[in-house]
C-alpha cells in the first residue's frame, strides 16, 4: 500500500499495528515510535511533576524549593503490620539495652488503620513474639475461627469441600480481625514504646547520598496555590513497608536491581465489604471460602465471609480475584456484585444493610516473586517484597515476622549510627535471617500452588495438585513450578473475547459502583496534580482502547477511569477521576500498556477505611 | 493591641466521610471514624496566626472542648502557628451532650481567665450547623461580635469586619476586645506541615476541666432521636404541561 496516497489517521494506524507485535518484547520503543508517528497533538492529561519536571516550567520560577532536613537513626516507610512490627521491635530492643534510638515512622493515611484493608483470618504467632501479652493490654483480636466452610460454587448449587487439618485454607486457632482496628491498636502500642509516628504524611520520594546508597526519604510537596514543600527525613537506615506494590519500592527495584534473580510479581485485587446482618442469620467465628462462579475456571479467585464477634451482627465479606485473567471485559467489582446473590450467600445478607466498602491489590506471586530486600540504606518488608503464603490466603502474620526481623538485623549495627555517616548502611543481615526464618520454610512448602493452576483444568487442575503435593507431601517435590509472566501481559485483545453479561445491580444487596466508592470515605484535596499519571498520555485511547476496549474502566475498583466521548463529538478520550483513587495499586498493576504510574498523592488523602 | 488571642477548634467528623446513625438512633458512629478540625476552625486559626505574623497581637491561644482526641485537633492548630493551646476536658455522656451554650460559658470564661483581647471562632461547625456559639459567647462577656467575617482590619484602636450577609456585604466598626467569627472566604489556611507538626510537640498544651472554670455544662436539651434522612424517591417525567397540572392535582398538591 502506497502511504504517499493513504490520510493521516490511516498512516497512524498501520503503524500503531506494527509496532502492536513489537511491543511485547519492548514497550518503551512502541512509545517512541507512536509518538514520532503521530503527527496530531495528544491530549494533556497528566501534568504531574515526576512526568513534567518543575525545573523545566517557567510557572515555577523563583519558588522556593528549599526543604527543611532532620535526622533520625530509622525511618520506617508505611504504618501497616509489618512497618509497626519493625518499629515496636527497634524500640524493644533499645529499651531492653537501655539504647536511645530515634524511630521515625511516615504513613500517607489521616490516621493509622484508614488505608488497611484485609479479610482478614489472622494467625496470632507473630503477634505472640512480638507483644506476648496482646490479650491484656486489650489488642483487638475477638473473634476465635469456631466453623470454617469451604465450597466450590456453581450457579445455583454449593459442592461442600470436607476442611481436612492440614490443609493450607484450614483456620484452627486462629483469629478473624478487622486489621484496620489492630492496625490502629499497634500504632498506640508503638507511641507508648516512643516511636514517633506522623500519620497524614506520605514519603514521596527516595533520597540518595553521592555514593547512591539510600539517604532517607521526602514527604510530598503541598498544594499549588498555598504550596509547601516536604520535609526530609535522613536516617541511617530507611524501612521500606509500602505494602503491595509500592510506588517507592518499584524506583528501588530498577535503582538497585533487585529483581534481577526473581520472576516477576503477581497479583490479585480483592474487594471487601462490611455488612451489618440480621441477628437471627450470625454466626460469630464461622468462616465461609468460595471458588468458582461467578469466575470460570482459568480465571483465579474466590470469596471470603467471616462472621466477626465484637458485639454485634457484623460480617466482612469480599471476592479476589487474580490479576492474571485474560478477558478484558471481566469486572472485579462486578464479579465481587454478582457473587453476592448466590443461593448460598444472599440469605445471610438478606435483612442487612451495607457499612463500609473497600479495595486493595494483594499478592500471588509467593516464593518465587520475592526480591532482593537489602541495599545500602534500606530494606524492604511485609508485602512490598510480598510474603504472602496464597493458599492460606494469609500475608499479615508473615509481614510482621519480617519487620520484626528486619528489627533484629538492624539493632546490633547500631555502633554504626555514632558518628553521622554519608553512607546509608547496608544490613545484609536481614536477607540471611530471613532465608533461615520460618516465613522461607511456608512460603517454600506452598510455593507451587498458585502456578499449579495454569493448566488446561485450571481451578481443578490445581486443587489435584494440592491435594497431592501440598497435603500429602507438604511441598516436598524438587521442582518450583513458574508463573506466566507479568500480569498486564496476559489480557488477550477485546476481539478475541466476549463481553460478560453482568446483571443490574438490585440496590438491596447489590449495588453500583459510585455509592460504594462513596462509602470508602475517599477523597483528596483539590490542589494537587493527579497523582494518576501516564508516562504518554496518548496510549489510552491509542492503545488500550483500540485493543483492549478500556480495561481500566472496569478493573478500577473505585470508577477512577472512564472513556468519556470527546467535546467534538468524534472520538475519546480518558477522564481521570483522581480524587476517586482508593489507592488499590490495581491500575499500576494491570495497565497492558504499563503506561499508568501511580504516585503517592498528598498525605492524609485517600480511602478513611473505619476497621476494614 | 498587643494582646492575646483565643481561637477556638473543634474536632468533627472529616467532611467527605459517609455519615452513619447509630442502630439505637441515639446519635451517630464516631468510633473509629475519620476525624480532623472543622474547616471554619482553620479559618479561624489562620486569621489568628497572620494577625500575630502583622504584629497586631502577642499570642495565640487554641481552645478545644472535647475527649482525649481533641488534643490531636489542638496539636494541628499549633502547628499552624498557635503558641499555646488548652484542652477542656469532657468526656463521654457530658460530651455527647455538649452544646454551643456549655462551649460558650466555657470560652467566656477562659477569655476573663486569660485577659484576652479577641475571641476567634469558626462560624459554625459541620456536624451540628449551629451557628451559636460566637454569638452567645459575645453576649455571655458583654462584647460587640463581628460574625460572617470575611475581611477584618486594624483601623485604630477599633475593627473594621466586612460580614458577608444575605443581602450583599456589611462593613461595621466594632471595639476591642471582640468575638469574631470566620467565613468562608475570609483566608486560605495554611497546611501542617510536618515540620511544624514536630515542633508542635514542644508547645504546650494545659488541661482543665470544666469544673476548674466554675462552668455547668449540664444541657438543658434532650435529644430523643437521630435518624437518616427519608431515603430519596424516584421521580416521574410527563410529557405536556396538562400532565403536569393533572399529576398535581391528583397527588393533591393543588
Amino acid at each position: 500500500m502506497s502511504p504517499i496516497l493513504l490520510s493521516l489517521s490511516a498512516q497512524r494506524c498501520i503503524r500503531a499495528w506494527s509496532t502492536v507485535k513489537t511491543e511485547h518484547a519492548c514497550p518503551q520503543l512502541y512509545t517512541a515510535l507512536h509518538r514520532r508517528a503521530c503527527s496530531s497533538v495528544a491530549p494533556r492529561i497528566t501534568t504531574h511533576y515526576t512526568i513534567h519536571p518543575r525545573e523545566k516550567d517557567p510557572r515555577w520560577e523563583g519558588v522556593e524549593m528549599e526543604r527543611f532536613a532532620d535526622e533520625a537513626d530509622v525511618v520506617i516507610v508505611g504504618g501497616g503490620p509489618a512497618g509497626l512490627s519493625a518499629a515496636i521491635r527497634l524500640k524493644q530492643l533499645a529499651n531492653e539495652h537501655k539504647k536511645e534510638l530515634r524511630v521515625c515512622l511516615v504513613e500517607k493515611a489521616s490516621q493509622m488503620g484508614a488505608h488497611t484493608l484485609s479479610g482478614a483470618c489472622l494467625e496470632p504467632s507473630a503477634f505472640n513474639e512480638l507483644i506476648p501479652d496482646w490479650k491484656e493490654r486489650g489488642a483487638p483480636l475477638h473473634t476465635p475461627v469456631t466453623e470454617d466452610v469451604f465450597s466450590i460454587l456453581t450457579e445455583k448449587h454449593r459442592i461442600p469441600v470436607p476442611m481436612l487439618p492440614g490443609l493450607p485454607m484450614n483456620n484452627h486457632g486462629n483469629y478473624i480481625v478487622r486489621l484496620g482496628n489492630v492496625v490502629r491498636w499497634m500504632g498506640e502500642q508503638a507511641e507508648e514504646l516512643g516511636v514517633e509516628i506522623y500519620p497524614g504524611y506520605a514519603a514521596s520520594e527516595v533520597l540518595f547520598h553521592e555514593d547512591g546508597s539510600v539517604k532517607g526519604i521526602a514527604t510530598n510537596d503541598v498544594g499549588i496555590d498555598v504550596f509547601e514543600r516536604g520535609m526530609e527525613l535522613h536516617a541511617k537506615v530507611t524501612i521500606f513497608g509500602e505494602g503491595c506494590h509500592g510506588h517507592l519500592a518499584k524506583q528501588l527495584y530498577k535503582k538497585f536491581n533487585l529483581r534481577e534473580n526473581c520472576e516477576p510479581q503477581t497479583y490479585a485485587i480483592g474487594l471487601k465489604e462490611m455488612w451489618m446482618i440480621d441477628e437471627k442469620r450470625w454466626r460469630p467465628g464461622r468462616v465461609e471460602h468460595s471458588v468458582a462462579w461467578p469466575l470460570n475456571r482459568h480465571t483465579y479467585g474466590g470469596s471470603f465471609l467471616y462472621h466477626l464477634n465484637e458485639g454485634e451482627p457484623l460480617v466482612a465479606l469480599g471476592f479476589v480475584v487474580g490479576l492474571d485473567y485474560s478477558n478484558p471485559y471481566l469486572s472485579p467489582f462486578r464479579e465481587f456484585q454478582r457473587w453476592k446473590h448466590h443461593p448460598f450467600v444472599a440469605p445471610t445478607l438478606e435483612g442487612g444493610h451495607r457499612i463500609a466498602y473497600g479495595a486493595r491489590a494483594l499478592n500471588e506471586g509467593g516464593f518465587q516473586s520475592i526480591p532482593e530486600v537489602t541495599f545500602p540504606g534500606g530494606l524492604l518488608i511485609g508485602c512490598s517484597p510480598g510474603f504472602m503464603n496464597v493458599p492460606k490466603i494469609k500475608g499479615t502474620h508473615t509481614a510482621m515476622k519480617s519487620g520484626m526481623l528486619a528489627a533484629e538485623a538492624i539493632f546490633p549495627k547500631r555502633s554504626v549510627f555514632f558518628p553521622p555517616v554519608f553512607e546509608g548502611l547496608h544490613v545484609p543481615e536481614y536477607s540471611e535471617m530471613l532465608k533461615k526464618s520460618s516465613i522461607w520454610k511456608e512460603l517454600h512448602a506452598v510455593r507451587n500452588i498458585r502456578p499449579s493452576f495454569h493448566n488446561y483444568f485450571g481451578l481443578y487442575g490445581g486443587m489435584v495438585y494440592t491435594g497431592i503435593f501440598y497435603w500429602i507431601l507438604r511441598g516436598k517435590e524438587p521442582w518450583t513450578l513458574k508463573h506466566c509472566g507479568m500480569d498486564a501481559h496476559q489480557l488477550k485483545p477485546a476481539k478475541d473475547c466476549t463481553p460478560i453479561d453482568y446483571p443490574k445491580p438490585d440496590g438491596k444487596i447489590s449495588f453500583d459502583l459510585l455509592s460504594s466508592v462513596a462509602l470508602s470515605g475517599t477523597n483528596h484535596e483539590g490542589d494537587q496534580p493527579a497523582h494518576l499519571t501516564l508516562r504518554d498520555d496518548s496510549v489510552p485511547v491509542d492503545r488500550n482502547l483500540a485493543l483492549f476496549d478500556g480495561p481500566e474502566q472496569r478493573f478500577c475498583p473505585a470508577g477512577v477511569y472512564e472513556y468519556v466521548p470527546l467535546d467534538t463529538g468524534d472520538g475519546m478520550r480518558l477522564q481521570i477521576n483522581a480524587q476517586n483513587c482508593v489507592h488499590c495499586k490495581t491500575c499500576d498493576i494491570k495497565d497492558p500498556s504499563q503506561n499508568i504510574n501511580w504516585v503517592v498523592p498528598e498525605g492524609g488523602g485517600g480511602p478513611a477505611y473505619n476497621g476494614l | 493591641m498587643t494582646g492575646r488571642v483565643l481561637v477556638g477548634v473543634k474536632r468533627v467528623i472529616d467532611y467527605a466521610v459517609k455519615i452513619r446513625v447509630k442502630p439505637d438512633q441515639s446519635g451517630v458512629v464516631t468510633d473509629g471514624v475519620k476525624h480532623s478540625m472543622n474547616p471554619f476552625c482553620e479559618i479561624a486559626v489562620e486569621e489568628a496566626v497572620k494577625m500575630k505574623e502583622k504584629k497586631l497581637i502577642k499570642e495565640v491561644v487554641a481552645v478545644s472542648c472535647g475527649p482525649q482526641q481533641a488534643q490531636e485537633t489542638i496539636r494541628t492548630a499549633l502547628a499552624m502557628g498557635a503558641d499555646r493551646g488548652i484542652h477542656v476536658e469532657v468526656t463521654g455522656k457530658d460530651y455527647e451532650n455538649l452544646g454551643p451554650l456549655q462551649v460558650a460559658k466555657i470560652f467566656a470564661a477562659l477569655a476573663k481567665k486569660e485577659e484576652a483581647q479577641l475571641v476567634i471562632l469558626g462560624k459554625q461547625a459541620i456536624d451540628d450547623d449551629c451557628n451559636q456559639t460566637g454569638q452567645m459567647t459575645a453576649a455571655l462577656l458583654d462584647w460587640p461580635q463581628g460574625t460572617f467575617a470575611s475581611e477584618v482590619t486594624m483601623e485604630g484602636d477599633k475593627l473594621k469586619v466586612v460580614r458577608e450577609i444575605d443581602g450583599g456585604l456589611e462593613t461595621i466598626k466594632i471595639n476591642i476586645p471582640a468575638v469574631l467569627t470566620a467565613d468562608l472566604r475570609l483566608n486560605t489556611p495554611r497546611y501542617a506541615t510536618l515540620p511544624n507538626i514536630m515542633k508542635a510537640k514542644k508547645k504546650k498544651i494545659a488541661n482543665m476541666k470544666p469544673a476548674d472554670l466554675s462552668v455547668d455544662i449540664v444541657s438543658r436539651l434532650e435529644v430523643l432521636k437521630v435518624e437518616e434522612p427519608p431515603q430519596r424517591e424516584a421521580g416521574m417525567k410527563v410529557e405536556t404541561v396538562e400532565d403536569l397540572v393533572a399529576k398535581l392535582k391528583e397527588g393533591g398538591t393543588i
